[in-house]
This record gives structure tokens, C-alpha cells and sequence, in this order.
């Protein structure tokens, strides 16, 4: 058996098995409508975690997407309500600017040759800062494109509402498989995180991928960024503090190695379930308190990451009884 | 002598900054003594640094092992929340604050086992701690701002003695302890051994597993002693917002300081300095009249160019360029000698 898919093996088995207990206590749980919720409702979380996907396989680490998107939604707001612009040109505009974002950092991290989480982390205090100076308060949005957004869905059998957002989200799941798993690009990215010299010898671009990496994450945010706004239908400068540490969580529980090298972008998709099916766990059951997300998210955490080192111990082993 | 060689580049950018925040807030240098405490907003600076310089200490040993610690800031929220509760419970000031101190010592404990032990990433296994922590925090505080009314408690957040705020007593006596027991003894040595090379300090004999695992204990230890001060300055425990964000500035605090991020060489005198920096610009930005929105973007200007001056790349190049410069003009010379 293959042993880099045993992770994705165990996400899944987890999130049936969660399913399961959940759907035994309450029946209801396997109603299309709180399927069409879960989707809906971890769709920004969702699209940044396919960035941070790619990221983390190319083994770095994107610690700037929380304050991208919060950034992203400030920018729309503010955009919007200073000028006549219509939405779509804001998206495009705002998308072209978080992917230079990121392209930007991805040059410094190659350039410098400085760990990825320090130059990120600048971008996360510049992203944040820019966001203050646009607005401190949060900004409504109240154009009627916006609307139009906001009330398009897909009415599934049961009467679950499979929302726009949702969609867009499992549309960008869908890409990141295609750019991971099928393109050039892809295979690049799998090489550098399996160990730069090797990559390098391979012929792969080592400072030509890092920067594509850090710019798909920065498109990413971006794009989560506007997933948000439609979903809260405000940008808001202190929105989504510390998402990208729950966006780190989904990728490793999704059963991506975080030194990067293995790991299947369908399983990022899971993850970013697994978390939102404690959260509605948590909502049926009415006495246990919000707070207990977080332990229980990291108590995950521990069990992904315990795993992946003692498969890693297990190949190498094997590896070593070969030579 | 070395040591003020050491910390030149610091100091310098110390002075530059409180002359160039003077120019803007002239009131800046100008110390009161009233009712015998000394005000001003220096004396600010030295107190509301306190919780970034209390974490640079320990911040600065562990990124000294080429690790990381993002859990601090969470670890506050923790030994806060532990040190209202049991204050709040009528425990009594003492077995307070070394319950707190213990609840930090575990959480130092924890990360350094599954660093020194299991073998984990030091920047991924502190940030299991850092995900959970304010639940963990949220579940001792039931959610709630927990308050307390107790005097000896709140004198260690906002109480004076021999003219300065405690706070700065506090940070100031922890980072001169650490540095002088880290000097004036073999430990600041076996530490840099461990963070330039591991295995082979290992292998000349070093505890590196015992010693890799004290390095975070401290370092847990500094993130409860900065948790007390915040939560008595506030006289309670908020669960959501204590440290938050406090990781960063410690950080930021050791690599201002000079202290490189992988690790060897350190200097806890240079990252209290460096803390001293970054509250120095809090305060001055917000003294300047200029919106506090601009604190962010300079720390993060502030990042990029330490970053520049740190990077390995840039800093062979640099050398590549100044010996091929040199070698051309000695060659120039030697070729003007001979004609």
C-alpha cells in the first residue's frame, strides 16, 4: 500500500467515522440543508486552504493570508463605496493586486534566502496595517450586485441551499487539484518541497516556482477575500485574525506533510470539513461552549502530526531495510 | 568593551528613534518626580514594554537553539487566566502566582518534549499549543473577563517602587538574571552549540535533549511572568485578547536585537533593547498624534530590513563584490608598482 496516502486514508475514516456519532445523536445532521450550510459557511476558509495547500507542499508556509483577507474586503468596501466602479472590475483589480502580494514575497523568500514564515509574517503586519489605514471601522456594502450574490443558490432535494460561495469553492478545490496533481507546475512545486538540492538537480526553476507558489496563495486570499465579503456583506479590517492558522490546521489534517513534498489537495477539502463539522457538532448539541472548537481542532493537530512522523519514521525504515 | 561593541547597533537605533520621536512630541525626554515615582513618557516605555521584553528573554534562548516559540502569547492568555482564578478563589497572592508560574512551566514543558523528544518542528509543535491555547484559557476564564479585587496582586501591574513602575522592575531584573547566569556560567555556550549544530553538540557531550527542553520551560516560564504583569495591570483576565499578537513582537524584538533566526550566537541585553525599540515607536506613533493604523506597516518595513541585513544571500554577495572590487585594485596597484 501506498504509505503517503495513508494520512488522506485516516482524514477521511476520521470525518466519516465524526459523521457518524454526530449523525446517530442527530439525525438531522445528514440534512442537505446543514450540508449546504457546511459548505456555505467554510467557503472563504475553504479557498484559502488550496493556496496554503500548495504552499506547504513546496515546504513553506504562508502566515499573511488572515490579513490578505481582511485586507481584501476592506479594499472591496471601500472601492465601492468611494467610486462607481461595478464589483467585477473591483474583484479583478483586487485579485491582480494580492497576486502581485504575493509574487512580491515569494521573490523576497527566494532572494533573501530567509525562512518563508519571517518574510510572510512581515506581509502579514503590512497586509493588516494596510487594511487599518483604509478603514478602522467596519464598512458596510450595499451594492446591489452584492445582492445578487449573496441570494444565488441551488436549491438541492431536502431543501438544503447549495449557495454561490459554496460553489465557487468547490470549483477552486477542484483547480487546485488539477494544478497540483496534473500540471508541470504541480510536479515542480512536489520536488521542491521533497528537498530544494534535489529539485535543483531535478532542473526545476527553484526561484521562478516559489515565487508562482506565494502568488497562487496570494490569488487565493484574494479570492477568499471576496468570498467574505459576500458572505458577511461588510469588509472589516480586524476580520479573520488568525485564519491562517486554522487554514495550516485544515492542510494538516487533511494529511499534508508540513515539511512539504506529500500530501493530495482533496484531502485539504476534507480537513477544511472536519473543522466545520465540529463547529456544527458543537451548534446541535447547545450546552458544550464554542471554545472547545479550538481544543478539539488541536488536539487533531497533534494526532495529524504525530502520525505523519512516525509514517515518515515507518518509510524510512523501510527504505533503510532495502540498502 | 565587546558586549557595548555588541549593542552599538542597537543603542545607535535606540537614540535615533527617541530624538526623532522628541522632534515630534518635544515632551518626550521631560521626567516628573511626583509623590516619589518618577513620570513621564519614558517611564511609560520602560512599563508598557514590559510584557514584549519579558517574552524576548526567553524568545531569545530559544530562537538561540534555531527554534521557535509561537505559543507565548497564548501561554499569557493561560497563566493569567490561572492566576486570576486562583486569585479570584481566594488562594492568596503566593499560591497564585506559582500556580500561574507551573501552568507556564508545563506548557514549556509540553512544547519542549515534542520538540526535544518527538522530534517535531519547533515553528509546528509550538503552534499546536498556540491553536488550542485560548481554549484552553477561554475554558479557565468560562468565557467570561474574569476580575479580581486584590491590591498586593494589582501592585505587580501597576504599583511603583523606588520610583519606577514594578513592570519594568520585573523585566529588568528577569532579562539581567537570564544574561548574567547565560554568561557567567557555560550555559549561554552549550545553548549556542546546540541551535549552530545539534547532533554534533550531541556528540561532544552535550545534554542537548535536556537542555533543548530547560530552554523552553524558561522560555514558558517569561510568557506566565508577562502574563501576571498584564493580567494585574488590568486587574483581570481576558482570555480572547491577552498577548494576542505578543509572539510577533517578541520575535521581532530578538531580530532587532540582532540575534540571528537560525540560530548560534545571542544576546538577551540586545533583544531587551530591541523591545525597548518596538515600544518605543508604540508610544511615539500614538504621542505624534499619528494614527496607531501606521504601527503595523512600519513594524513590517522595520522586518524587511532587518531581513535584508540578515540574509545569507545578500551577505555573500556583499562579500563576493567588496573581494572582487579589492582584489581589481590591488591588481590595478600592483600593475601601477611595476610600470
Amino acid at each position: 500500500m501506498n504509505t503517503r496516502a495513508l494520512p488522506l486514508y485516516a482524514t477521511v475514516v476520521i470525518f466519516l467515522l465524526a459523521y457518524l456519532l454526530c449523525w446517530l445523536q442527530f439525525p438531522n445532521i445528514l440534512s442537505t440543508r446543514v450540508i449546504g450550510n457546511l459548505l456555505t459557511d467554510n467557503a472563504y476558509l475553504g479557498i484559502v486552504a488550496v493556496g496554503m495547500t500548495l504552499v506547504i507542499l513546496s515546504g513553506g508556509i504562508d502566515l499573511s493570508v488572515g490579513s490578505v483577507i481582511a485586507f481584501s474586503g476592506v479594499f472591496i468596501a471601500v472601492i465601492l463605496r468611494e467610486t462607481s466602479l461595478h464589483p467585477l472590475v473591483v474583484f479583478a483589480l483586487l485579485l491582480a493586486l494580492t497576486t502581485a502580494f504575493g509574487a512580491a514575497m515569494g521573490f523576497l523568500i527566494d532572494r533573501l534566502a530567509m525562512p518563508a514564515f519571517i518574510v510572510t509574517l512581515a506581509g502579514m503586519f503590512l497586509a493588516r496595517g494596510a487594511a487599518y489605514m483604509l478603514s478602522i471601522d467596519s464598512v458596510p456594502i450595499a451594492h446591489p450586485f452584492y445582492k445578487t450574490l449573496q441570494s444565488a443558490y441551488w436549491l438541492m432535494p431536502g431543501k438544503g441551499r447549495l449557495a454561490l460561495i459554496g460553489v465557487v469553492m468547490l470549483l477552486t478545490v477542484l483547480a487546485g487539484m488539477v494544478v497540483a496533481h496534473k500540471t508541470r507546475f504541480g510536479a515542480s512545486v512536489y520536488a521542491l518541497g521533497g528537498g530544494e538540492a534535489t529539485a535543483r538537480l531535478m532542473g526545476v526553476r527553484q526561484g521562478r516556482t516559489t515565487m508562482l507558489v506565494y502568488a497562487f496563495s496570494g490569488l487565493m486570499a484574494g479570492l477568499s477575500g471576496i468570498v467574505f465579503s459576500v458572505y458577511t456583506g461588510s469588509g472589516y479590517s480586524l476580520a479573520t485574525v488568525g485564519t491562517e492558522l486554522t487554514a495550516i490546521a485544515a492542510v494538516v489534517i487533511g494529511g499534508t506533510l508540513l515539511t512539504g513534498g506529500a500530501g493530495y489537495m482533496f484531502g485539504t477539502l476534507v480537513g477544511v470539513l472536519t473543522m466545520g463539522l465540529i463547529q456544527t457538532y458543537i451548534v446541535f448539541d447547545g450546552t458544550l461552549s464554542s471554545w472547545w472548537t479550538k481544543i478539539v481542532i488541536g488536539v487533531l493537530l497533534l494526532v495529524f502530526i504525530l502520525l505523519q512522523k512516525g509514517l515518515l519514521k515507518l518509510s524510512r525504515d523501510r527504505l533503510g531495510g532495502q540498502g | 568593551m565587546s558586549l557595548l561593541k555588541r549593542i552599538a547597533p542597537q543603542l545607535i537605533a535606540l537614540a535615533l528613534l527617541v530624538a526623532l520621536v522628541t522632534v515630534f512630541y518635544p515632551g518626550f525626554l521631560k521626567l516628573d518626580l511626583s509623590g516619589g515615582r518618577l513620570v513621564g513618557p519614558m517611564i511609560d516605555v520602560l512599563k508598557r514594554g514590559a510584557p514584549v521584553a519579558l517574552l524576548a528573554v526567553g524568545m531569545t534562548l530559544v530562537i538561540a537553539t534555531r527554534g521557535i516559540d509561537l505559543s507565548v502569547g497564548t501561554t499569557m492568555a493561560i497563566c493569567g487566566a490561572v492566576a486570576a482564578w486562583a486569585v479570584a478563589g481566594g488562594w492568596g497572592l503566593v499560591p497564585a502566582l506559582l500556580l500561574a508560574l507551573a501552568a507556564g512551566a508545563l506548557a514549556g514543558l509540553w512544547n519542549g518534549l515534542l520538540v526535544a523528544v518527538v522530534g517535531i518542528q519547533p515553528f509546528v509543535a509550538t503552534l499546536i499549543l498556540m491553536t488550542m491555547g485560548r481554549g484552553i484559557a477561554q475554558l479557565i476564564t468560562e468565557g467570561r473577563i474574569l476580575t479580581f479585587n486584590h491590591a498586593g496582586f494589582a501592585f505587580l501591574g501597576s504599583g511603583t517602587l523606588l520610583g519606577l513602575p514594578v513592570p519594568a522592575w520585573l523585566w529588568l531584573a528577569c532579562g539581567l538574571g537570564m544574561a548574567a547566569l547565560m554568561r557567567r556560567t557555560a550555559l549561554g555556550l552549550l545553548v549556542e552549540a546546540i541551535g549552530i549544530n545539534r547532533r554534533a553538540s550531541a556528540l561532544a557531550g552535550v545534554n542537548a535533549t535536556v537542555l533543548l527542553i530547560a530552554v523552553y520551560v524558561v522560555s514558558g516560564l517569561c510568557a506566565a511572568l508577562a502574563g501576571i504583569v498584564v493580567t494585574a495591570d488590568i486587574r483581570g483576565a481576558d482570555a480572547n485578547n491577552a498577548g494576542l499578537w505578543l509572539e510577533l513582537d517578541a520575535i521581532l524584538a530578538v531580530v532587532i536585537g540582532g540575534n540571528s533566526l537560525l540560530g548560534g550566537r545571542f544576546s538577551i541585553i540586545a533583544s531587551l533593547l530591541g523591545a525597548l525599540i518596538i515600544q518605543t515607536i508604540d508610544t511615539g506613533i500614538l504621542l505624534a498624534g499619528f494614527p496607531s493604523e501606521y504601527n503595523l506597516v512600519i513594524k513590517a518595513g522595520l522586518v524587511l530590513v532587518i531581513l535584508v541585513l540578515q540574509s545569507p544571500r545578500i551577505a555573500g554577495e556583499w562579500r563576493l563584490w567588496r573581494d572582487s572590487h579589492r582584489a581589481s585594485r590591488e591588481a590595478r596597484a600592483a600593475q601601477r608598482s611595476r610600470t
